[in-house]
């Protein structure tokens, strides 16, 4: 229970930070963070931010492998594909890699999100070999064997089962499928009931060819060891593994959902609400003012107007947020919350007044004052562990934020102004495309 | 706990804790004139400083028909003082980059904040005031008590696996506290007033009940003499009540089923442990690892790889709290997969580590987990702030220090010989969850 109720705690905080994962954390030069760059002979790029105090190394590999490659029909390829790297190579059955992971105390893991399949591994110094080597080993020869395949489609299908017991999961599910009708963004990512069960060794052995190549790789180390030692360990562990097709640009989604209500009837006390609709890419240039106007209506935990207005004013919910998350060529807007059925309309209208208050009226200096301060100041305090480090550093490469980026953040948040906020709240917030999601009992819910 | 949302420790009677900790021997300990207890751990390898305000009272200290008091509590502590109006603190504390929140366990209800360390000054300041003044108003009551009760329909009454949890551990305890949940019953929170808020501020929040714990990017010489400034003024409390219940002993197993809207059976299996002040505390550690650490430990592998029963299992054991605390072993069942069943070989299993000796490889395997894990943990000048937090709370932060060495020590023999002695099927309650389909309505 408790392990389940901290990676739902984790979901949340995704959530609520995952949008701004590179606007609200990011090293800079006086948190001792010196990130290096370079780029493998076989086209990799590797990260890395050397920290000592600690005999620890941790990586993460970011792979232009996600279930965007995913055909219709195929859903969860991309997925089913990551898991199964830790379970048999040429060399080493699934067992024997468990058993050498589990006596080393390292962790590796693997998962696919649209965009990116990662890969994450944290171990002692004193195991870097075996752990590097195992890493090279799971990405340049893992054989998927069909035993190995039989049980992890249980597994996800298993998965696909027990989502439907979290009101949260389902809401974004028929979110995301509203707002990409015709795009793998509007699919789940660890597919269907009828797509898991279609998938074949062959399909994953061609994706893993494919999709796992070195320059489409991004791989972010953060620990004790250098740039030079490190390189010089991946040269040799690596040296099988091949160039392939390089990556190709981001999908864009060619249209976008319009303004509908979704309604799920399930035996709940609380109403699971979404209103959202397309938001703005990463690379947009209003990313930042974006980000700014987000923390003053939802996205500033205690400090935003829509915890004030449907939390400390009304008692309405528990958790009320909102965010707008940002990935290559496409992002999405969504405020959230959970409210007990019978006040689920009087939330979803407080929380539109709010979005038509931030659009036509402008935000007072001191709200603007105190988003970008928090924005600003919590910039150097938010990357404080290694693996958090790790993954940053791989973000700022994938989005191509150069990695001078930690020290332009905060002037390109400080150089926002209340016309700038009052113009992206006009033009990203969209009131008449809102899409609004409710699970829950609908009997008591509905409209009275 | 939960009155914000980062995270929480909901789970009164079963809590979760990481087997790791911190450098105790590095931690320094400094007692205020009123009885403030002061521990600090300097570690600069970010530029952050967590400063967080222990109080040595949680769901433990509530009477019957008052569950849900320590945690209300805790949210009505962010209503203000006559110098912070109401909702200001978190907005003070976001204005100058740092992150903030609150927790409630059985235990201990916790305040803290992380910032750099030129501000963290502010944070000092702001606990110490609420410390002493908190206004608890009469108008913040009523919507705060609706958020408190949506909060118990998002983590229990909605949650499948955390409505398990509660009914198992009212079962688990007859007498002791940690029968009730946290967050309250629904009725109970209801009930509660806020002369009950009053009261229990009164009789609780005062230095000579409370710890203070600072670790990151600071420097001893100079937090200390602001700690002192902050709170020495403050006058120490009256010693508030000891609550001294015993649990009688159980003799004969119990059994909770559950019903209720959910896709996949679910199975809790809970067996009352001692805590980290027995001697016994090192071995259940070690064999919560041996037993579901990592996919090659004994029941992953049989029960999720090999055959299939479950999605996923777990055993816990935390020795970190205040009286004695529970062994629990967790499954989710894969889909059409019979709870006796998965029950019937999780007994096996059991018994099997109750008769044999474990392998001096699955010891060893053990022990490097445990030991890696306590480096990883140091990665986190939050994680380390808790370890520490938690330990005084149960038997004194020194206890840290023997942690690993105790680790070391534990034998085969020891393995087996608490297996026997603590997971005694007459002295465990065992909770199944059963999905129904409710007619929608």
């Amino acid at each position: 229970m408790t392990r389940h109720e901290l990676s739902r705690m984790k979901k949340i905080v995704r959530a609520l930070l995952g949008c701004c994962l590179i606007a609200l954390s990011a090293p800079s030069a006086q948190a001792g963070l010196v990130p290096k760059r370079s780029v493998l002979d076989n086209g990799m790029v590797l990260l890395t931010s050397e920290q000592r105090t600690l005999p620890m190394v941790s990586v993460e590999l970011l792979l232009d492998a996600g279930a965007r490659h995913d055909a219709a029909g195929q859903e969860g390829l991309a997925h089913l594909t990551a898991r199964l790297l830790t379970y048999g190579t040429r060399r080493h059955s699934a067992l024997q890699i468990s058993e050498t992971l589990d006596f080393i105390g390292a962790s590796l893991s693997a998962g696919s999100g649209y965009d990116t399949a990662s890969v994450s591994m944290t171990m002692l110094k004193k195991d870097l070999a075996t752990g590097l080597e195992l890493l090279a080993e799971v990405l340049t020869s893992s054989t998927f064997p069909q035993e190995e395949i039989d049980r992890q489609k249980q597994s996800v299908l298993a998965a696909i089962k027990a989502r439907e017991e979290s009101p949260g999961d389902i809401a974004q599910r028929r979110f995301a499928a509203a707002l990409y009708p015709q795009s793998p963004y509007g699919r789940p990512v660890e597919g269907t009931e009828a797509s898991v069960k279609g998938l074949q060794q062959k399909g994953l052995r061609e994706f893993f060819e494919r999709n796992y190549r070195p320059n489409r790789a991004i791989l972010s180390v953060v620990g004790d060891i250098s740039h030079e030692e490190i390189t010089l360990a991946f040269n040799q562990a690596f040296r099988s593994w091949q160039k392939g097709e390089p990556s190709g640009g981001p999908l864009i989604p060619s249209s976008h959902g319009a303004a509908q209500t979704i309604r799920v009837n399930k035996a709940l006390t609380q109403a699971n609400i979404i209103l959202g609709h397309q938001g703005v890419g990463r690379e947009n240039p209003d990313y930042y003012a974006v980000q700014v106007m987000n923390y003053i209506l939802g996205g500033g935990g205690f400090s935003s107007r829509a915890m004030d207005s449907i939390r400390n004013e009304r008692g309405l919910a528990y958790s009320v947020y909102s965010y707008f998350s940002a990935e290559r060529g496409r992002g999405e807007f969504q405020l959230v919350m959970q409210t007990k059925n019978e006040t689920a309309q009087e939330a979803i209208r407080i929380a539109k007044e709010e979005i038509r208050r931030i659009r036509e009226q402008p935000v007072s200096e001191r709200e603007l004052d105190d988003a970008k301060d928090y924005l600003t100041g919590s910039f150097p305090l938010r990357l404080d562990t290694n693996r958090k480090v790790a993954n940053f550093l791989a973000q700022v490469e994938f989005f191509q934020l150069g990695l001078e980026y930690p020290d332009r953040y905060p002037d390109l948040i400080r150089k926002v102004t209340r016309a700038d906020i009052e113009r992206v709240a006009k033009r990203y917030l969209q009131p008449e495309k809102l899409i609004t999601v409710i699970v829950g009992n609908q009997q008591k819910s509905g409209e009275k | 706990m939960l009155r914000r949302f980062f995270f929480t420790v909901l789970l009164g009677v079963f809590p979760a804790i990481l087997a790791d900790f911190s450098h105790a021997t590095d931690v320094r300990e400094f007692v205020l004139d009123n009885g403030l207890k002061v521990l600090l751990l300097e570690d600069h390898k970010s530029p952050a400083v967590t400063f967080q305000v222990w109080y040595r009272v949680g769901s433990r200290n509530e009477k019957d028909g008052k569950s849900g008091l320590a945690h209300f509590l805790e949210h009505m502590m962010f209503k203000g003082t006559p110098t912070t109006k109401p909702e200001e603190y978190s907005r003070i504390i976001a204005k100058n980059g740092g992150r903030s929140n609150a927790f409630t366990t059985s235990d201990v209800t916790v305040y803290f904040a992380t910032m750099s360390r030129d501000k963290i000054g502010i944070e000092i300041e702001l606990e110490a005031d609420r410390m002493a003044n908190a206004l608890l108003g009469e108008s913040y009551f009523e919507p705060e008590k609706k958020v408190i009760q949506e909060e118990r329909r998002l983590r229990t009454d909605d949650n499948p696996g955390s409505a398990l949890s509660e009914a198992a551990g009212a079962v688990a305890y007859m007498v002791h506290p940690y029968r009730r949940p946290v967050i309250g019953w629904m009725d109970d929170i209801q009930n509660l007033t806020r002369q009950d808020l009053v009261d229990f501020y009164k009789l609780y929040y005062a230095p000579n009940n409370a710890y203070v714990v600072v670790t990151g990017d600071f420097s001893t010489d100079e937090i200390l003499p602001k700690i002192k400034a902050a709170f020495e003024k403050i006058p120490r409390g009256a010693e508030p009540p000891k609550v001294r219940v015993e649990e009688p002993p159980q003799r004969g197993e119990r059994r909770v089923i559950l019903k209720k809207e959910a896709e996949l059976p679910f199975i809790l299996m809970y067996y009352h442990a001692p805590n980290l002040k027995s001697s016994d505390s090192d071995a259940l550690d070690l064999l919560s690892v041996v037993l579901a650490g990592g996919r090659s430990s004994r029941l992953y592998h049989e029960l999720v790889y090999q055959k299939r029963l479950a999605r996923g299992i777990d055993a816990d054991y935390s020795g970190a709290s205040i009286d004695p605390t529970g062994f629990s072993v967790t499954a989710q069942l894969m889909p059409g997969k019979e709870p006796a069943e998965v029950e019937r070989e999780i007994d096996g299993l059991l018994e099997k580590i109750k008769s044999e000796l474990v392998s001096e490889r699955e010891l060893q395997k053990a022990r490097n987990q445990i030991e890696s894990s306590f480096i990883f943990a140091q990665d986190s000048i939050f994680g380390q702030a808790m370890k520490i937090g938690y330990y005084e709370a149960a038997a004194g932060w020194r206890m840290m220090d023997a942690y690993l060495d105790g680790i070391r020590r534990v034998s085969r023999e020891d393995i087996r010989r608490v297996a026997k002695q603590y997971l005694d099927r007459d002295r465990r309650t065992v909770g199944v969850l059963l999905p129904t389909k409710e007619n929608n309505p």
